[in-house]
């Protein structure tokens, strides 16, 4: 795991945090973040109820900081709201339209409302409604989508003034399967295109994984643990996990220190299984060999990568105590 | 961009004026106003009393027209001076008409935003809670002022015109009138039913609590007053002000026994208790306690 504050450039990161903490109610939701993310699409991760949703409404002004702050491509969300909301494109989670429009004119007046000229905004609500697939329907009354649709108007309308960085909070709330994978390949779209940075916000692993290259995990209002999904991939750090019976009691240790003989980094999880990264040089025959030698017999040899269920699941039970 | 590449592209051209974004609420709701044609109907008919005016006001200046009528110019000017009764008179007819546009406009303006979850988006743009109550409360304040101050200050013109500069000395007065009562009743009305409409999500509902506030609370005041012999009942009724303050910018004889200065007061003070309820409601998301 890399640390994001050594990887920042002369460009200021897309999210800076700085200590931020945020109380709603008098109670403590957000305690003290510390975090510098650059990614083209950052993952906020985290059970329900981690404090994703009220890191999302605190950037976009909606509850203000009770310590600390957070910069957005470098400006202050205490003081330059305005700036970086005018460059910003937000999903909700929930649903949140205005019934009584058609998609059109609901996702115009949000562009216009973004400062877009009337023409312009009315051209490119139209060519917003027909990126997301919602262009046959864009003339009828919002109040009237399903599910799906609704969720694509809200993401037509995050896009429409053409921002620079689009919060999606839950973007797969609700959908079903196909609309969940269509949903998902317009946010691969959306990051693959270069033209904006995303920071996508969900409890759904899966969602994080397909579409994110940065995680930020986030547990109890702290940040539990920070990944460059990226890196991790490139690194394509394997691992063997081995499931072992041996004939004579015992002989199972005598096996594991074998193999660590060879050179292997190896980890119990019980006294049958075994997780080993192979050096260069050593391969899977000279296991086979081993365990020959040794009587012992390999019922399950499978490759494994770290997977992000893995990194959370990992987050969950210790955590960086709010700062990365 | 054509609609066949299908692609994300970011905008980079010319932004509207910070200032002017508020204009954009107005403009989308006037669309939905006046798509309904009662309401277009009613609205027309809100200019018959400003038009019979004018009539009255040209009749009074043509003598050879009111010979048409058999009427003598004399006796029809005795008959209807043109002076403060006569605007405050138009005034309080359109003042009613008022009400009732209100009455059909008001509910829909904010409690579908609120219905719909619709803040959130408003106020993720570079767009503030003032902006949009400023936006809201435009739509009201435009439909009101063209039915109020704006026909009664034409009228006003159209007499300075046709009487000369003698009349205006003597009732230059009821220009401020007009534009001073409107404005008072406009305000009040306006932020009493954004107030209501963003705390009562239903329509019908809404309605029904806007005329609790201006006819029930009345009753409730008049019936105190009655029942205990005091005056201040009123204080709670905004008619009252309203008609107080009225009476004392149109030189009229106040019957209610409440003072000037502090029927102006209380207006104040509905309208700073209708900001703060707006102020409460009017936010992306609530915070639960």
């Amino acid at each position: 795991m890399s640390n994001p504050i050594q990887t920042a450039t002369a460009t200021p990161p897309v999210l800076d945090l700085q200590g931020l903490e945020v109380k709603l109610g008098g109670r403590p939701i957000l305690k003290g973040l510390t975090a510098s993310l650059s990614g083209r699409c950052i993952g906020l991760l985290g059970p329900n109820g981690a404090g994703k949703t009220t890191l999302l409404h605190t950037l976009l002004g909606f509850y203000k900081p009770h310590a600390g702050t957070a910069r957005i491509f470098g400006r202050d969300i205490r003081t330059e709201l305005r700036a970086i909301r005018s460059f910003m494109g937000y999903m909700p989670e929930n649903d949140a339209f205005l019934a009584h429009l058609s998609g059109v004119r609901f996702v115009r007046m949000m562009a216009e409302l973004s400062g877009l000229p009337t023409e312009q905004a009315t051209e490119r609500a139209h060519e917003s409604l027909f990126y997301v697939g919602l262009g046959e329907a864009r003339y009828r009354p919002v109040g009237s989508y399903s599910l799906g649709m609704k969720q694509l108007v809200k993401l037509a309308q995050a896009l429409a003034h053409g921002p620079k960085l689009l919060f999606l909070d839950e973007p797969t709330n609700g959908l079903d399967p196909p609309a969940r994978q269509r949903m998902l390949e317009l946010i691969q779209d959306i990051r693959d295109n270069g033209e904006v940075q995303v920071i996508l916000s969900s409890h759904l692993l899966r969602d994080v994984d397909e579409c994110c290259d940065e995680v930020l995990v986030l547990k109890d209002g702290q940040i539990a643990t920070y990944t460059n999904l990226e890196e991790e991939r490139r690194a394509n750090r394997k691992f063997l996990e081995l499931e072992i019976r041996a004939e004579q009691e015992g002989e199972e240790g005598g096996f594991a220190a074998a193999v660590q003989g060879l050179g292997c980094e190896l980890a119990a999880s019980s006294r049958q299984r075994y997780k080993l990264v192979l050096p260069e040089g050593v391969e899977i025959r000279d296991l086979y060999r081993l365990a020959s030698e040794r009587q012992v017999q390999i019922r399950r040899l499978d490759y494994k990568r770290d997977s992000l269920e893995d990194i959370f699941l990992k987050a969950m039970e210790g955590g960086d105590h709010g700062r990365v | 961009m054509a609609v066949y590449e299908q692609t994300y592209r970011r905008y980079q051209g010319a932004l509207t004026p910070t200032w002017s974004r508020f204009l954009i609420l107005p403009r989308y709701s006037f669309q939905e106003v006046f798509k309904s044609r009662i309401f277009l109907a009613f609205f027309l008919v809100c200019f018959l009393a400003p038009l019979v005016g004018l009539i009255l006001i040209y009749l009074r200046h043509n003598l050879s027209a009111l010979a048409l009528f058999n009427v003598s110019g004399e006796e029809f000017r005795e008959a209807l001076p043109i002076s403060y009764r006569f605007f405050h008179i138009g005034l309080g007819i359109q003042g009613f008409l008022c009400f009732v546009v209100a009455f059909f406009v008001a509910p829909a303006l904010v409690a579908p935003d609120l219905r719909n979850n619709g803040l959130p988006l408003y106020l993720s743009r570079p767009f503030s809670r003032a902006e949009y109550v400023l936006g809201k409360l435009t739509v009201l304040v435009a439909l009101l002022s063209v039915i109020t101050w704006i026909p009664g200050l034409l009228l006003f013109l159209f007499q300075t015109y046709l009487e000369g500069t003698t009349w205006l000395g003597q009732n230059g007065g009821i220009a401020w009138a007009l534009f001073a009562a409107s404005w008072s009743w406009i305000l009040v009305l306006s932020l009493v039913s954004l107030a209501i409409s963003a705390w009562v999500k239903w329509k019908p509902l809404a309605r029904v609590a806007l005329l609790g506030v201006f006819f029930i609370l009345s009753g409730f005041a008049k019936a105190l007053n009655e029942a205990r012999d005091i005056w201040w009942g009123n204080l709670v009724s905004v008619w009252s002000m309203i008609n107080v303050t009225w009476a004392a910018l149109f030189r009229q004889p106040i019957d209610d026994g409440t003072p000037v200065g502090i029927a102006w007061v209380m207006l104040g003070v509905f309208c700073l208790v209708c900001l703060w309820l707006l102020s409460i409601r009017v936010r992306a998301y609530e915070v639960i306690r």
